[in-house]
């Protein structure tokens, strides 16, 4: 038996933000899973995004600190300028290792070393965004035994990104922002494909 | 790339041959980066297998330093987080004016950007002088590449817009000559850098220093190390020197932590106050 927790990510470039504040506030409060926000930005919005993020949620929002361990119910963001990767023993860490995708966090990264860390407790929702960033990750978070979501490309402000995803990568599910908190708040304890 | 082609145990044990044999133990660095490079190295080297791969690195000296050199992250730029620039100019740079000679170690130093950085502060604060900085890494081909001072042309704009906002008040480009694809920093804001290899993890502390800077290598190690690199910095430091990090580093939770004071500003620079 393992008490891992659960893990979702969330991976958004342009319009990924707007999907986020649709899809924060119907969190579960209880939620069993932790979060992880991974959002293409300029390095200046930095802090103002942790508390645009928490007017929107009950459930705690910090950036994401190197060597924390993830807690269930506990929405982390990534840091601008770094990548955030996930360890086996489920704890955090930042690095500062080339662009890629020209971005820096890429959701690419951060999706493949959590598929490597999670397995089949992971779920990766891929939302709105003007670059591939994210689809080679869906692909590995899928070859892992974990559950890939797209947002429905008709609801993208921006619908490049999930529009490659859905071309390069097994995806489970597509879903509309105001579908992702249900998918969310039931993806803990219902799923036993692990 | 779908699944890492080298597993994390396969990744352990190249890790252990480099140890062995070459002496660069990375067995307390914190396994998820590791384990990209490793496995990013892999397919840009287009290994037909693990086998092949490991014996390249066991029996080809000249290939183990590539290895070492793509396993660690040498990414860098100048004046990297332009705040923290600005930081040392008007909070740092006062108090090491007050010094008759000053000893900078810039530890984990990669290709060198952020070395002439500093050193065009010193300068511009009329202290390079009598400034020595002790810039060290690991790994000896960044060295190489620091010591010669010249960068990628390509970069210039963004690092004279870093230099702006760092407080920067020259013409960014009096600092160098343009070469074709480089640019060729000024003779004499290398002659006070002495470029040399020094290894975090088996070295030990070479001189007593008023500043050491050591920006984003920590967040690579696993606390363990990250505490034994910090009790070293802590014994080469003087009484009220200072210690500058990368922007989400930081001292809380550490053995030395009661032994600094955070300056008061958003910056991580840190003054020993204690033994």
């Amino acid at each position: 038996m393992t008490t891992a927790p659960y893990l979702v990510i969330l991976g958004g470039s342009a319009g990924g933000l707007q999907a986020i504040l649709t899809i924060l506030p119907q969190l579960d409060v209880k939620l069993q899973a932790a979060i992880i926000i991974v959002l293409h930005r300029q390095t200046h919005y930095e802090s103002v995004l942790t508390e645009l993020l928490s007017a929107k949620t009950m459930l705690r929002v910090k950036e994401a600190e190197e060597k924390e361990v993830l807690l269930p119910g506990v929405i982390y963001i990534a840091p601008a300028d770094y990548h955030l990767l996930i360890e086996a023993d489920h704890s955090l860490s930042l690095d500062y290792s080339e662009k890629v995708n020209f971005s820096r966090p890429s959701i690419d990264v951060t999706f493949e070393a959590a598929a490597a860390a999670y397995g089949c407790k992971l779920a990766a929702i891929l939302l709105s965004g003007a670059n591939s960033d994210g689809a080679n990750g869906l692909a590995a978070v899928y070859a892992a035994g974990g559950i890939t979501v797209v947002q429905d490309p008709e609801s993208a402000e921006v619908d490049y990104m999930p529009r490659q995803a859905l071309l390069m990568a097994p995806v489970e599910k597509v879903l509309l922002p105001e579908e992702v908190p249900v998918f969310i708040n039931s993806f803990t304890g219902v799923d036993n494909r692990c | 790339m779908i699944r890492n082609p080298v597993s994390e145990p396969e990744v352990a044990l190249l890790l252990n041959d480099v140890l062995e044999k070459y002496g660069y133990d990375f067995t307390d660095y914190a396994h998820a980066s590791i384990n990209r490079r490793v496995n990013h190295l892999f397919l840009a080297d287009r290994f037909p297998s693990f086998a092949e791969f490991r014996y390249r690195i066991i029996s080809d000296a000249d290939y183990a330093l590539r290895f070492v050199e793509e396993i660690t992250v040498n990414v860098t730029e100048m004046f990297r987080d332009p705040g923290f620039y600005n930081a040392l100019r008007t909070q740092v740079l006062p108090v090491l004016a007050t010094y008759p000679f000053i000893r900078i170690w810039h530890a984990g130093c990669s290709t060198g950007e952020e070395v002439y950085s500093f050193a065009i502060l010193l300068q511009e604060a009329n202290l390079l002088h009598k400034s020595v900085i002790y810039a060290t890494d690991i790994n000896t081909r960044v060295l190489e590449k620091g010591r010669k001072g010249m960068f990628p042309i390509s970069q210039m704009q963004q690092y004279s817009r870093n230099y702006m906002e760092a407080g920067g008040k020259e013409d960014f480009s009096s600092y160098y000559t343009a070469n074709y694809d480089y640019a060729k920093f000024r003779e004499n804001l290398g002659e006070k850098i002495i470029f040399s290899p020094h290894n975090l993890v088996t070295d030990g502390s070479f001189n007593e220093f008023q500043l050491i800077i050591c920006r984003n290598v920590m967040i690579y190690f696993n606390k363990t190390l990250q505490d034994k690199v910090l009790n070293l910095f802590c014994d080469s430091l003087e009484q009220l020197g200072f210690l500058a990090l990368g922007s989400k580093e930081t001292l809380n939770f550490t053995s030395v932590t009661d032994k600094f004071k955070q300056l008061e500003n958003r910056e991580k620079i840190w003054r020993k106050m204690h033994r």
